[in-house]
């Protein structure tokens, strides 16, 4: 979402002199504890709740694997980033794995020399309008006021939206989110554009989020996604096969609730073959056979982490849309356990 | 003429009783008449300022009254208030602990920093107010260092303890080879410690367990305990380390000279941010990922040597308002370097810059916010990171940043009210 050129370049020119150590997974393994990278703190994506635990829809795939690789989901130390901070200390080895609604693009995948394991959010950019307004579509904004964070990507794709629409916006440049929700209050704009996620979370802090529409044009694709360093494949393999398990679980209808009667053995052979009760997937990723089991028992399988943190029953209240199975019309598809 | 008197119509024959004064020239009406109501323009200035504190009042005052402190969500806050204007206190009511002290400090060793906290007010009590407590008492501030260390950090006990017996080893070389320069003590001093700091560092290892409380590591520390350290630690450390600054840029040592200048000078020329920056960020590159050398030391490290190159030039300038006889003085007197500093140049150069050394620190203490930016839950980290990233209080600002503001406004005032007593205290002037 938010890129800094600078912390960039200097992420990619610190590689070089980086301890990009193979063998993360012995390391964790060693350690006994993961080092995950999160954000300091995003409604439902991460945060620590009153008791200091941290909780949220991507604390959810550092607790996965956590549990897959050392059998216990607390047994983490997760380490805070801030847009700025989180390259940095992926690349010089202080994280093992970044699980921070970053968006996987291909300089961060090339460039910076990161390895994107999958995606767990499938986020884009979108309007938000008082209902006041009457709009029903982004395409009316014509000559409207924008609340715009400076620096980020999304300021170049709201510019991006306009040109090519033929429109007029007169930008409202703000520094941070909470800002933005207060200048868009204050009336100092007629539209606040960030991610939907983001627009969500923040419709729903309103004192009245009926008043609030979200547009329902996506101007951009943001896949968000967990991600390692690049050329420890071993590594790589392990958090996205247990992000691909969530998923898989999912499909398969393996939830927390059926789990335990469905480890015992079933004649769902990809079942079977997913929960390690038959062949031997969870040795070829350097864990036992329980690995994805445990994973899927921390949280449930990926709509059940959904619904827990983000989905339509909690103040968030988004819906699956592209979030959804590919069965169900959606972009998750997990790669087959075979 | 003898009847004249008998023509007087009227003689006084006592005096008048004293008759109370005009009504608008006594009591509170004389008082606002002088005050406030003097000239036009302080009449204007009266009546818009009644209007601005009636205008503040009418609006903050039912909403900090209305506050809601037990709810558990904003949301829940808004039922209660049924569209009242009304403050949703509760978030601070249930995340008291976590603005204090971050979100993962244990909660049954809270007592440690209170009583650091607690103890901080004995150790500077007579360090600010030397005319009151004998110089004996000095030695509690000395260990203080020390002790809040145990207590905040933990472990075993004989860290802090080695740690303050090699400033000792060190004063005692000190005293030694001052006799000789100025220069050699200082060095001699701070090899002396080192190596006995290197020397103990193997008799730590084992004895790890000597007398330990339960070890909390740094980066478990947050909330608004992280700024009162950051701040504590970083402006009594940087004062020394000023002070020496300022010595050795006007030292007649080129190479002493020049690296407090190039120092001074580097330090100066880069934002704080950038300090941080490279502590955080560029100085994770260069330390193995292991490395002992823990996010708040580097931090703490960056912030002194931000603070000491400000101080540094702050006492430059005290140095440089004595006149030139004070130094003639001393040399007259036959003291040496070290003797003519500490007894004539130092104390009045110091005492001149009290109110750019109190600036400094101020500032200082208020920029130990900037590390939230570097990911570290400082009051305002917590603020920011994980109180508002909690569901249930997304939204809450004024609250929690009216909080944050009142906590910095107390402990700044009181710097600077203590900076003014000091000055009435240390005022020889001939005025």
């Amino acid at each position: 979402m938010k890129t800094s050129v600078f912390f960039a370049a200097m992420t990619a020119a610190g590689l070089s002199a980086g301890a990009a150590a193979a063998g993360t997974l012995d390391d964790v393994k060693a350690r006994g504890t993961l080092n995950c990278g999160v954000t300091t703190g995003l409604v439902g994506f991460a945060a620590p709740n009153a008791n200091g635990e941290w909780e949220g829809f991507d604390v959810a795939v550092c607790r996965a694997v956590a549990a897959a690789v050392l059998s216990d989901p607390t047994a983490i130390e997760f380490v805070p980033t801030t847009g700025k901070t989180r390259f940095t200390a992926l690349a010089s080895g202080e994280i093992d794995m970044l699980a921070r609604n970053t968006t996987w693009t291909f300089t961060r995948d090339v460039d910076l020399k990161f390895e994107f394991t999958g995606v767990n959010y499938y986020d884009g950019q979108g309007f938000m309008v008082p209902k006041a307004l009457g709009v029903s579509s982004a395409k009316e904004l014509d000559g409207a006021t924008v609340c715009i964070q400076t620096g980020t990507t999304t300021e170049l794709n709201l510019a991006d939206f306009f040109r090519k629409n033929n429109m007029d916006y007169e930008p409202v440049p703000i520094e941070t989110n909470a800002e933005s929700q207060q200048q868009y209050l204050a009336g100092a704009c007629d539209v606040y554009t960030t991610d939907r996620s983001g627009l969500a979370a923040t419709r729903a802090s309103f004192e009245n989020p009926e008043e609030h529409a979200i547009l329902p044009e996506t101007i951009s694709k943001e896949p968000l996604g967990p991600l390692v360093r690049h050329g420890d494949h071993e590594w790589g393999d392990v958090v996205r096969w247990t992000l691909n398990a969530l998923i898989a679980a999912e499909e398969l209808g393996v939830t927390s609730a059926n789990i335990e009667e469905l480890a015992k053995g079933t004649n769902r052979p990809e079942v079977n073959r997913l929960l390690g009760t038959e062949g031997t997937l969870g040795e070829m990723l350097g864990l036992d056979k329980d690995w994805a089991k445990r994973a899927i028992m921390v949280g449930g399988n990926y709509g059940e982490l959904f619904a827990k943190n983000i989905g339509e029953s909690t103040p968030i209240g988004l819906a699956r849309g592209l979030n959804a199975q590919w069965t169900d019309g959606g972009l998750l598809y997990a790669p087959p356990f075979r | 003429m003898s009847d004249t008197h008998s023509q007087t119509a009227f003689v006084r024959t006592e005096v008048l009783p004293e008759a109370p004064p005009p009504v608008y020239e006594q009591g509170i009406v004389k008082w606002l008449r002088e005050n406030l109501f003097s000239s036009v323009a302080n009449t204007i200035l009266t009546l818009a300022a009644i209007w601005a504190v009636y205008y503040l009042a009418t609006a903050t005052g039912p909403w900090i009254l209305n506050g809601v402190w037990t709810t558990s969500s904003l949301t829940e806050c808004r039922d209660v208030l049924q569209g009242d204007v009304g403050a949703c206190f509760s978030v601070l009511a249930e995340r008291w602990n976590q603005l204090l002290f971050g979100f993962k400090y244990p909660d049954e060793l809270y007592w440690r920093p209170l009583l650091a906290f607690a103890l901080l007010f004995v150790a500077l009590g007579p360090l600010l107010f030397f005319k009151v407590f004998p110089r004996k008492f000095l030695a509690l501030t000395a260990v203080y260092p020390f002790l809040a260390f145990y207590l905040i950090w933990g472990g075993t006990i004989m860290v802090p303890v080695f740690a303050l017996l090699g400033f000792v080893v060190g004063i005692i070389v000190y005293r030694r080879l001052v006799l000789q320069s100025a220069a050699m003590g200082l060095l001699g001093a701070v090899i002396a410690a080192f190596a006995f700091w290197y020397a103990t560092g193997f008799i730590t290892g084992p004895m790890a367990n000597f007398l330990a409380l339960e070890p909390v590591p740094s980066r478990d520390m947050g909330g608004f305990m992280l700024n009162m350290m950051l701040g504590v630690i970083c402006v009594s450390l940087s004062l020394p380390i000023g002070i020496l600054l300022a010595l050795g840029r006007q030292s007649n040592m080129p190479i002493i000279k020049w690296i407090s200048v190039v120092f001074i000078e580097f330090i100066r020329g880069v934002p704080l941010i950038t300090l941080l920056f490279v502590a955080n960020v560029v100085l994770a590159y260069f330390l193995p990922p292991e490395s002992s050398l823990d996010l708040i030391l580097r931090v703490i490290i960056m912030i002194t040597m931000f603070a000491s190159a400000y101080i540094a030039e702050v006492i430059r300038g005290g140095l440089a308002a004595l006149p030139k006889g004070q130094y003639e003085a001393a040399d007259s007197l036959g003291l040496d370097y070290a003797q003519s500093m500490q007894l004539i140049i130092l104390p009045q150069a110091l005492k001149i810059s009290i109110p750019g050394i109190v600036n400094v620190s101020v500032g200082l203490f208020k920029d130990t916010t900037l590390v939230s930016v570097i990911s570290m839950f400082d009051l305002v980290g917590m603020i920011r990171g994980p109180i508002l990233g909690a569901s249930e209080w997304n939204g809450v600002y004024w609250e929690l940043f009216g909080f944050a503001a009142l906590l910095f406004f107390v402990v700044c005032y009181s710097i600077s009210q203590y900076s003014q007593w000091l000055e009435r205290q240390l005022q020889t002037d001939h005025r």
